[in-house]
């Protein structure tokens, strides 16, 4: 807990003195340098207020930065972020920006996280947007905070600031004169003012930003500290476990509690409505209370799941707003057109770690240690949620096992503020079984894209037009209705019911629009307005199944136009950066145009630009396919990125290496399973992932160099290309598409064989 | 009361003998190496090494090892003075969340206790039972592959201490 | 099959036979051909060939652990020595590239190559001679179709005499009767379907009958249960030891999805034959389940209540595990902590087989468990030590192996008391020395994992492509 002993940092104040220097100024105009305007990430801030919506990335929400860089005497320095650590290496990254701008020494510094009362108010870590927002940020306030001690030391010497630099947490003059940040900000009140224009790190200066470094988490993380809010065990604490509904629309009718109150190490069985919990002094005890406890339960359940034997005529099937993504049809000689329909089941998040959440309750404030994205969001919910003021609420976050989106997390955090509330004075961890993480996790909606080409006669794409049905692929907290608990409760909080929104970043339509140069396109988002399994975001949200769709189709019309699919993609391609990245991966794989590959094997290539706006990537992969038994072998992948400014360039290779991975396995094993009733994939067996023995021999990650650019998110872009270019390569190996995610080991034999 | 040997230090824990490892580790212990990831032993979160064997500690009751060695992380070495299986995961950058991490290392160090210098594919078969979400799979066949190499010209001090 | 025990008297054979067995052993070669093309086969007739292929469960034995399919290479050891499984590819050079049908349809119904050279009966053509012209020239189609590829199978490691192949000649006019199935006209069609495929490609037989000392199936002893690949096949005849008889509509599922709700799940070399099963024609299935429960023969009385018995004792678990609700287990069985087996059962296996969750994802209820009622320990300890791995990326039964936790008494303790409690079968005599003697490879135990949606074969981590 010691973050809890830092002193309360929240006062707004331009620059105070004596003893240290906290940077909290507006810096309107000097941001903009750097951050070029995305639109906004739905998911980061429709949940927080905007005070300045015109505003880019973070100041939306923090127009007056406060708090983000204090310097003690000693010269040690703080860096306080709102964005989560997710295992995206994120604390490492921006503590590079703030050791680059700041000129101290990377172990100088210190970086405090997310929390309702230390931290900027960054809305939701997601959407690739850690470095672009809080980087961003953070690397202005460095810079600016440098330059005022720069002018401190001076104002000292007696000197201009001309001939002073900053080197190593020291200023330092031409005479050899020194001067340590600590030594200036120790004495007296120092006066500064923030400038318009930040003097930012030319990039070829830089010594931090741009080098790979090791990730400070990393040596604790495997030599068995406490890094994770499962590791947390404060004096006195309790174990908690829930007991969830049989399935989603189950509740509960009778519980006998007397055998379970009286079990060995019980402290308290709570039931709210359908909420069922039971706190123990031992986790062991815990569990077997929990079992006990579902064995007394007695539930009324109703059919309320879709027929998955047909999903995506279920989900045409929902009532749909349309929502316009693009129209910008022109008048164009089409000689023919093609089509194609694609779908994708429900997917999970499927964390390693079950989510978990730590609540504490001592003198009417609930301090809740939870691993969720968005800690101010789910201080609002959970405060709603308990019927208290907000002030009594503060959440704190802790790493967790890494979520890929909205998983478990902000429930759980929920789950053990509710407990909490039954024990006060004793800290609750409240920790989520296997299954009850596979079934009650927010999914990934199920989607269904289809897309249709208006081609001229060398089968180039004049007219596109594409519609995408699918959820809203965001229900975080909102309000206390979006909290898995609060939905149980007696006093039940309805879901937040989500609404049709078009934005640049998109949600389900994300990247449904493609960045190719098409003179004619339509794109429309069927938005289904009723969920019959509980939706939220997901790696990279509609992206990954719209990008999928997207260069599944490029390649066949490339087939159709007798064009080599990279070729085909960069004679459609206008965006130079674009066509670097494609061609690069091309480069690395050897992909030479025509090329036949052994007998069995197949090559895909794809590529996107995630949001049209973050990171470029693309991917060329060798798959092998043996038709027999339709089982795919990746052999392996090549991968170009374009993230803009790179901080830590191992980093970046990571994720979009992770992200390759993640998405071959989404797209060739993974699909929710569920009957009417009941969710029935709740563990490995019933939704297996991809394990060692199916990796790719390799997987190179080229970064294309871009200094002096804006960031550009690069934590999702992998995810669509990946899966794509899989897909891409199974069809070049079989000669047959299969258009139905996942691309089983049952439907590729059947394509293989020509059956469909 | 049951007695058990874990990293080389005998301890008594007074739980009831159905109590799986895991939580004697984690909660008795205080050891935060071995994480719960299944209860199922499906996913290698769990992993810890008994008698120089991997096992899931999430599905193991104490009540079977009286007597047993078990080795966690922790007996690996420390942050300052990591053993090789620990100094190749970081040298590898071998995680994104690092959750299955620990589980990683201890099914690795299985193998290369008995094989320091196991190929790619003995590797992969290997860690077959052991889930990562995170894609990080690459880099931790890389970090197996290093440690194995630190191993083989590790110092005997080490060799004991993993022993 | 892997396990070879018809050499058991090879010896011997030298002495029974002598060279003047030379003239009736040869076999002249048959003309090479050119290898014909894919598009020459009725695409109709491939697909036939696939699905008696299934049957005929090819693929598994001549497919090496990361090898091509159908491409040989796996090795079959024999207590004297190495037996490799041949390449079936068309490949020209290494596979039967050359071979016509005829030369195929030799092989098939005669045990001997297109060169003319004895084939070990590790083919098992003891079975396959039944198979029809027809069906043989299916499964030509089928295998010509495949891809060619160059894998030159490793050189036999057999000792003289037994390297020496004319000596299978020997055998043969010992144990070896060639000719076509023939149909019982007192049977259905069904049944006649079943026996033919049963009897014939789909060779239970080879593990489900006991062997005599020179390897050949005892014929009297037809279906009373044999071995395989280190694991114990039981009996398809009256003496099953499933608690719950099987029935014609139990085997049929069970064939088809690797599972039945009151036997439990495949796994070992099982496993692979009810995968490939799936890819059979429905009705080929449903024919070899009708045969096996008519070898089997009604229950008895006594023995199908006993099964009612076990099933409702077993039904009583099913009182409230809901594995959304708080997970798939269930409390540890109250026992007496004092029997160390029983120990161990309710703190380590009680959890999961007592939690009511339905198989193949739940663990059966030990009671209704053939492996605690077989023969010998051999399954369970297979089980125990290994666990069942899980399939790769597709939906399946995972079970955790305990080699590592429990010790050899452990295993052995724990075993005697689920034989004591679930079973009214007489005690297991020394199961220590039998899991040493497992755990320490001796058995060449199989491994093989289930795919419970897949369908196809073979769904086993063990032998996945690792080398590229």
């Amino acid at each position: 807990m010691e973050r809890m002993t830092i002193p309360d940092l929240s006062r707004r104040s331009v620059l105070f003195g004596t003893g240290a220097l906290v940077m909290a100024f507006t810096m309107r105009p000097a941001l903009a340098q750097t951050t070029q305007a995305p639109g906004d990430e739905t998911q980061n801030f429709q949940a927080v207020e905007q005070p300045a919506p015109d505003l880019p990335g973070s100041l939306k929400t923090n127009p007056n930065l406060e708090s983000w860089i204090r310097i003690e005497a000693s010269g040690h320095a703080t860096i306080f972020t709102g964005k989560a650590e997710l295992g995206q290496g994120i604390k490492t990254a921006l503590l590079q920006i703030a050791a680059e701008e700041l000129k101290i020494p990377f172990e100088g510094l210190s970086l405090i996280g997310p929390d309702t009362v230390l931290s900027p108010n960054e809305g939701y870590t997601a959407g690739s947007h850690s470095i672009q927002d809080s980087g961003t940020a953070i690397r202005h306030a460095a810079a600016q905070a440098r330059d005022i001690l720069i002018g401190e030391a001076a104002r000292r010497l007696s000197l201009p600031v001309e001939q002073l630099r900053a080197e190593k947490g020291t200023v330092l003059g031409p005479a050899g004169q020194k001067l340590g940040y600590g030594e200036l900000v120790s004495d007296h009140l120092i006066e500064g003012r923030a400038q318009p224009v930040s003097k930012l790190t030319p990039a070829g200066d830089f010594v931090e930003m741009g080098t790979p470094r090791h990730r400070i988490d990393i040596p604790g993380k495997v030599t068995g500290g406490a890094a994770y809010i499962q590791d947390m065990r404060p004096d006195g604490m309790l174990h908690g476990r829930i007991v969830r509904p049989p399935s989603p629309a189950a509740r509960l009718q009778s519980v006998d509690l007397s055998g379970v109150e009286t079990m060995p190490g019980v402290v308290k069985v709570v039931r709210d409505g359908s909420f069922l919990g039971v706190l123990a002094e031992k986790e062991w005890q815990a569990i077997k209370a929990m079992r006990a406890l579902s064995a007394a339960a007695q539930w009324s359940e109703q059919a309320s799941l879709p027929e998955i034997n047909d999903l995506p005529k279920a989900l045409m099937a929902i009532p749909a707003e349309d929502g316009v993504v693009v129209d910008k049809q022109v008048p164009v000689a089409v000689t023919r057109t093609q089509e194609a329909t694609f779908t994708r089941p429900y997917q999970i998040h499927g964390s390693i770690g079950p989510s978990c959440g730590l609540a504490h309750l001592v003198d009417g404030l609930t301090t809740v240690w939870t691993h969720t994205q968005g800690v101010y969001p789910d201080q609002k919910a959970i405060a709603q949620m308990l019927g208290v003021p907000i002030e009594q609420v503060r959440c704190i976050h802790v790493e967790g096992s890494g979520c890929y989106g909205h998983n478990g997390a902000d429930d759980a955090a929920a789950d053990a503020a509710l407990l909490a509330q039954a024990m006060p004075g004793r800290p609750v961890k409240v920790q989520w079984m296997r299954e009850q993480e596979h079934a009650w996790e927010p999914f990934s909606p199920g989607m269904v894209t289809k897309v249709r080409a208006g081609l001229d006669d060398k089968g180039n794409i004049l007219d596109w037009n594409y519609e995408l049905w699918s959820n809203s692929h965001n229900s975080r907290p909102g309000t206390a209705g979006a909290l898995l608990p609060a939905q149980h409760m007696a006093k039940a909080f309805p879901p937040d019911v989500p609404k049709l929104q078009i934005t640049p970043e998109g949600n389900g339509d994300r990247n449904s629009n493609p960045l190719y140069a098409f003179p004619s396109r339509h794109v429309i988002w069927h938005f289904l307005t009723e969920a019959p399994i509980r939706v939220s975001a997901l790696r990279g949200l509609g992206a990954y199944m719209n990008v999928f769709s997207i260069e599944n189709f490029m390649d066949d019309l490339a087939v159709q136009a007798k064009a080599d699919p990279v070729e085909y993609r960069l004679r459609h391609l206008q965006d130079q950066r674009a066509k670097d990245v494609v061609s690069r991966a091309a480069e690395m794989f050897g992909w030479k145009a025509g090329q036949a590959a052994p007998e069995g094997h197949g090559y895909g290539f794809a590529f996107a630009r995630y949001k049209n706006l973050a990171a470029y990537c693309a991917v060329a992969l060798e798959v092998k396919v043996e038709p027999e038994t339709g089982r795919v072998r990746l052999i392996r992948a090549s991968s170009a990125v374009d993230a803009g400014e790179v901080v830590n360039p191992n980093g970046v290779a990571n994720q979009v290496q992770g992200g390759i991975i993640q998405a071959a396995s989404w797209t060739l094993y993974e699909g929710l399973t569920f009957d009417r009733t009941r969710i029935t994939s709740v563990d490995w067996s019933t939704y297996p992932i991809m394990r060692f023995d199916a990796l790719p021999e390799a997987i190179d990650v080229d970064i294309i160099p871009r200094h002096g650019t804006p960031f550009l998110g690069a934590g999702e872009c992998s995810q669509g290309p990946g899966g794509a270019a899989v897909a891409n390569a199974i069809t070049h190996a079989i000669g047959r598409r299969v258009y139905d995610l996942p691309l089983t080991r049952e439907r590729v034999r059947d394509a293989a064989q020509k059956r469909v | 009361m049951v007695a058990l040997t874990v990293n080389g230090q005998s301890h008594q824990v007074d739980v009831d003998p159905d109590t799986p490892l895991l939580y004697v580790l984690r909660d008795e212990l205080k050891l935060n190496a071995a994480k719960y990831g299944c209860g199922l032993g499906q996913c290698g979160a769990c992993t810890v090494m008994i008698d120089g064997e991997a096992v899931f500690s999430c599905v193991t009751p104490i009540v079977v090892l009286e007597g047993r060695n078990i080795t966690t992380v922790e007996g690996l070495g420390t942050i300052e003075a990591p053993g090789p299986m620990q100094q190749a995961f970081i040298e590898e950058q071998a995680a994104q969340c690092g959750y299955c991490i620990p589980g990683m290392m201890m099914r690795a160090q299985v193998l290369l206790q008995r094989d320091p210098a196991a190929s790619d594919e003995e590797i992969r078969a290997h860690m077959e039972p052991n889930l990562c979400r995170c894609g990080t799979h690459m880099r931790i066949v890389a970090a197996i592959k290093r440690a194995g190499k630190l191993m083989q010209t590790a110092s005997v001090d080490t060799a004991k201490r993993t022993g | 099959m892997r396990l070879i025990r018809f050499l058991g008297g090879a010896l011997c054979l030298v002495v029974i036979l002598g060279i003047g067995f030379v003239a009736f052993a040869w076999r002249s070669a048959i003309d090479p051909v050119e290898p014909p093309a894919t598009a020459s086969f009725d695409p109709a007739l491939v697909e036939r060939g696939a699905s008696l292929a299934a049957i005929g469960n090819c693929s598994v034995c001549h497919t090496k652990e990361g090898g091509e399919i159908m491409a040989g290479g796996l090795p079959l050891p024999t207590p004297f020595g190495t037996i490799y499984a041949t390449n079936i590819t068309p490949d020209p050079e290494t596979g039967i590239g050359r071979w016509s049908e005829e030369a195929f349809g030799r092989a098939m119904r005669e045990g001997v190559d297109q060169e003319g050279r004895h084939l070990y009966p590790a083919f098992p053509y003891d079975h396959f001679t039944k198979v029809t012209d027809d069906d043989n020239r299916a499964l030509y189609a089928y295998l010509m179709t495949r891809k060619a590829v160059r894998a030159e199978t490793p050189a036999n490691e057999l000792p003289f005499p037994i390297n020496v192949r004319m000596v299978l000649a020997g055998w043969k006019m010992l144990f070896f009767t060639p000719g076509v199935y023939e149909p019982d006209a007192a049977q259905t069609a069904e049944w006649n379907r079943g026996a033919y495929l049963a009897e014939g490609l789909g060779h239970c037989g080879g593990c489900h009958t006991p062997r005599n000392l020179l390897g050949a199936e005892k014929k009297s002893e037809h279906y009373a249960g044999g071995e395989a690949e280190g694991w114990t096949a039981y009996a398809l005849n009256a003496a099953s030891p499933a608690p719950v008889p099987w029935t014609a509509e139990s085997l049929n599922q069970y064939l088809t999805t690797g599972y039945e709700a009151q036997h439990g799940v495949a796994r070992g070399p099982m496993a692979p034959v009810t995968a490939n099963m799936r890819l059979a024609a429905p009705d080929d299935a449903k024919a070899i389940a009708t045969y096996i429960a008519s070898v089997m023969g009604q229950p008895s009385t006594e023995k199908k209540s006993l099964g009612e018995k076990s099933v409702q004792q077993s039904s009583e678990l099913e009182k409230g595990v809901q594995v959304q609700s708080a997970g798939a287990q269930t409390l540890p069985a109250a026992v007496d902590m004092k029997d160390p087996g029983a120990a161990i059962y309710a703190a380590a296996c009680s959890t999961c087989h007592e939690a009511g969750r339905p198989v193949p994802y739940g663990g059966l209820p030990l009671r209704l468990s053939t492996a605690i009622h077989g023969p010998t320990p051999t399954n369970p300890i297979n089980v125990i030590l290994y666990g069942l791995p899980a399939p790769e990326g597709e939906r399946g039964p995972i079970m955790p192996g305990f080699a590592g936790a429990l010790t050899d008494q452990q295993i052995a303790q724990l075993l005697a008391y689920m034989r004591k409690t679930f079973s009214d079968k007489p005690e297991w005599k020394d199961i220590e020395p039998l899991v040493a003697d497992i755990r320490a490879g001796h058995k060449d135990t199989d491994l093989r994992s289930l795919s419970s949606d897949g369908g196809n074969a073979p769904a086993n981590p063990t032998k996945r492509e690792t080398s590229w």
